[in-house]
């Protein structure tokens, strides 16, 4: 069975881009537009990964990150952010949080495709 | 008391005559008795006998006629002296002796003018020791007015405090800045924060304050040259103070410790420069994660795009994504030139000035570059501009020499108005027309001025302001002029501007002598009467009745630190008493119905008299009178008045209680106190104050030094009064 992705972020054009694209990699794609969203369908589907943008409304990347880690049944999930924050420390909180890794935006699909196949063992 | 003491002394004394002429009677009567025959004796008894009564009588009416005798030469002779000796004592205490209006026997008067003499003779000493003083400490004094004036005209904020909080001096600069802060400005007009000898820590959490110093004296033990912190913190009224600190050093210590005798600090009002910053801030985050997310989807859009295998509709849907994404960026970016515009775009430092001032200078540089005559406009003369007044008046100075070398023109007219939240400079001319591309080619060009010329052209003037310029033509009236916008000064700028004017440029903002003084753990009660801060106030009231419905209608208060009267901060403050004042009191306090129109309520003036009066004792000529007004209002404004209260009345009867008079100008008169603007309530407190000045060392050659002690000895001079 091919692994399952959750796609969260508030902006559905990235949403669009980002589904499609993993969809083609041979990913099952499931997307949340704001952190409950993304808690809730974490629980519902428990992805193998999950691609969680920092600013969200009602709950943050962080906060999301946070309760994924503190909870038994969601905590082996791996966590990819993504982040329109440049800033360093941005980077270091999130690690912090529990996030695999972190990118930030505007990157290339290319890596980003990269770099999911990396977390989840495949080759690329 | 005294009287009383001295009727005791004119019984007695009547008592021992009575009974020695009873004696001398009984021992007549005796003498005669024993050289008598019994017969005789008999006889004589008896025709006596019934007649004793007689002799008993002419007794007593020789005793009452003594009495009466004694009494009158006892009130002579015995209590002219004690009023002579009261006055004596008065000109003992003056700083210099006035004539003694002294109403005795012939001896008492020479006496008086002996002592009237002495006295003279005694100024006439002190006056040369005061002036071979005044010349030795002439140099020192210029030091510190030098100090002070130099304080005073620095554009930043500075106090200074000893180890207690106690303000020693701070500038004008500063006492504005406080102004800004405090929540009752236009009341005590800062005044209840910033003044000598009051805390700081009304204003710094002492804690901060403390950290700050320790911070200080760590460095100074390390050995750094010259130690400072700094901190930023937030004021009651929200504004953003960041804080400078360097401490003053004790003079003689010999060692390099740390040895601290005070503190000086240096405030700046960053409010407006932090929301500035802060606002910038946001800008720029704006304009980073906003586009960086922008971005992303664009990429993400775009690397889709790229497969070649993409189905039709999926396309369509990527191209729409990097077409409103591309929209969205630019419309952020749109608003974001607006805004910088609006608040941030000029960087260059701009004073703020008057418009008029602006005007002036630039009359003043055209007429004597281009030697032709300029009229001013000046359609709004409170207009503030926020200008590079340097470079400004050079741009107009360049266009207007370009119209006279290129154009011939003869006249100029300089016109200021506000226009929007701009401010709009017209440089007018009349004359030829010409075209716009000619002269509007001009801002372009480097000015130039005979030989001296700078890189700066007329566009980069007005830019530097965040203006515009432009030229313009009225062909009815044959005239033409170049237009500026020029930015104007916000609120808070003009006030701050207008507010340093070099008329208060030079207070006495300061008393050195707070440097040897330190808060002292024992309560209020127990400190001498010369260490104490006073606050002596009047008020002006529509009547006598406070019970009765009569109000305050005027405040005026005036401090006292450290023996010494300030004079700059003082309070003063009419008050609409929400009646009619009645027509009968206008002639007494000169205060008018119209005068309290509009001005704040006593619920309003209270709070901020409140507030200026912290943390002093509260003196007043007839206290009990101001002190009922104040404590009637206790119930709408929550405010107790529990200061402790002297008052001048009572303390004049313990010092001089022979004195028929206790009103306030009898007294002025008996110290020579020139009294000024009588009867406002300010006028009225400053003459109370110097009063109560002059009672403090009369009350200490009595013997009453504290608080504690006059406060007894003016209670019972009150009981004695409710006696008799």
């Amino acid at each position: 069975m091919s692994p399952t992705i959750l796609v969260a972020d508030d902006e559905p054009n990235i949403v669009i881009s980002l589904e499609y694209l993993l969809k083609r990699e041979g990913y099952t794609v499931v997307t949340a537009r704001d952190g409950q969203q993304a808690l809730d369908a974490m629980a519902r589907e428990l992805p193998d990964l999950v691609l969680l943008d920092v600013m969200m409304p009602k709950k943050t990347g962080f906060e999301v990150c946070q309760e994924i880690r503190s909870n038994e049944v969601m905590q082996a999930v791996k966590i990819l952010m993504l982040t329109a924050k440049g800033r360093d420390t941005d980077v270091a909180k999130g690690m912090a949080l529990g996030a695999d890794a972190y990118m930030t935006k505007p990157f290339a699909t290319r890596e980003l495709v990269q770099k999911v196949a990396e977390m989840l063992g495949r080759p690329a | 008391m005294n009287r009383l003491k001295l009727d005791r002394r004119l019984v007695l004394a009547i008592v021992v005559i009575g009974v020695a002429t009873l004696v001398w009677l009984l021992v007549t009567i005796g003498l005669i008795a024993s050289t008598l025959a019994p017969a005789q004796l008999a006889l004589v008894t008896e025709q006596l006998a019934p007649r004793l009564v007689l002799i008993g009588l002419t007794w007593l009416f020789g005793l009452v006629s003594i009495a009466a005798t004694l009494r009158w030469l006892f009130r002579r002779y015995a209590s002219a002296p004690a009023r002579l000796l009261e006055q004596t004592q008065v000109l003992l205490a003056a700083p210099k002796a006035a004539p003694m209006d002294h109403h005795g026997t012939k001896e008492t008067q020479a006496l008086a003018q002996a002592i009237f003499q002495l006295a003279s003779q005694r100024d006439g000493l002190r006056e040369d020791v005061a002036a071979q003083i005044v010349q030795a400490s002439q140099s020192v004094q210029q030091e510190k007015n030098r100090l002070a004036a130099l304080m005073a005209e620095l554009t930043q904020s500075v106090v200074v405090c000893n180890l207690d909080g106690r303000i020693i001096l701070y500038n004008s600069r500063a006492r504005m800045q406080f102004k800004a802060i405090s929540s009752a400005p236009a009341l005590a007009g800062g005044a209840e924060l910033m003044g000598i000898g009051r805390s700081i820590y009304a204003v710094f959490d002492r804690q901060l304050v403390a950290h700050a110093l320790e911070s200080i004296r760590q460095r100074m033990e390390r050995g750094a040259a010259s130690p400072s912190a700094q901190f930023v913190t937030t004021t009651q009224a929200g504004q953003l103070l960041k804080v400078q600190m360097a401490p003053v050093r004790h003079v003689q210590s010999q060692v390099d410790e740390a040895d601290i005798s005070g503190f000086v600090l240096m405030l700046d009002n960053v409010t407006r420069a932090f929301e500035e910053e802060h606002l910038r801030d946001q800008l720029l985050h704006g304009l980073t994660e906003g586009s960086r997310s922008s971005l992303a989807n664009i990429q993400a859009a775009v690397d889709m795009l790229a497969y070649p295998d993409l189905e039709a509709d999926m396309r369509e849907r990527f191209l729409g994504v990097v077409r409103e994404e591309v929209h969205s960026m630019s419309e952020r970016i749109t608003g974001m030139t607006q805004k910088a515009t609006e608040g941030l775009k000029a960087r260059w430092p701009l004073e703020e000035m008057l418009g008029s001032d602006v005007l002036l200078a630039a009359q003043r540089r055209i007429q004597a570059r281009s030697q032709r005559s300029v009229t001013l406009e000046n359609l709004d003369t409170s207009l503030w501009l926020k200008v590079d007044s340097f470079s400004l008046t050079q741009a107009l100075d360049y266009l207007a020499m370009r119209l006279v070398d290129e154009f011939d023109i003869k006249f100029f007219r300089l016109r200021l108005q506000a226009s929007g939240n701009r401010g709009q400079l017209d440089l007018i001319w009349t004359g030829q027309a010409m075209s716009t591309e000619t002269v509007m080619s001009w801002e372009m060009d480097s000015m130039r001025f005979g030989v001296e010329s700078t890189p700066l052209t007329v566009r980069d003037v007005v830019e530097r302001h965040g203006g515009e310029m432009w030229f313009e033509r009225e062909r009815v009236r044959h005239e033409a002029f170049f237009r500026f916008l020029l930015p104007l000064a916000s609120v808070q700028e003009q006030l701050d501007a207008s507010q340093l004017a070099p008329s208060d440029a030079r207070p006495e903002f300061y008393d050195f002598d707070l440097f040897k003084t330190s808060d002292q753990s024992s309560a209020l009660d127990d400190r001498l009467l010369s260490d104490l801060t006073f606050t002596v106030f009047d008020t002006e009231t529509t009547g006598l009745s406070p019970s009765e419905g009569d109000e305050i209608i005027q405040m005026g208060a005036a401090r006292i630190v450290n023996s010494k009267l300030l004079n700059q901060e003082s309070f003063e403050q009419l008050v609409n008493p929400g009646r009619l004042i009645p027509a009968a009191t206008i002639p007494i306090h000169g205060i008018t119905q119209d005068m309290v129109q509009g001005k704040p309520p006593i619920t309003e003036v209270l709070p901020a008299f409140y507030a200026f009066a912290q943390d002093t004792v509260l003196v007043a000529h007839n206290a009990a009178f101001d002190m009922k007004f104040l404590q009637l209002q206790e119930k709408n404004t929550g405010l107790v008045f529990n200061h402790p209260v002297l008052d001048t009345l009572l303390l004049s009867a313990v010092v001089h209680p022979n004195q028929e008079s206790h009103r306030l100008e009898a007294i002025a008169e008996r110290f020579n106190i020139t009294v000024l603007g009588r009867h406002t309530a300010l006028g009225d407190a400053l003459v109370t104050a110097q009063v109560w000045l002059r009672l403090i060392p009369l009350l200490q050659a009595m013997g009453i030094n504290t608080l504690r002690q006059a406060r007894e000895a003016a209670q019972k001079t009150y009981y004695a009064r409710l006696k008799y």
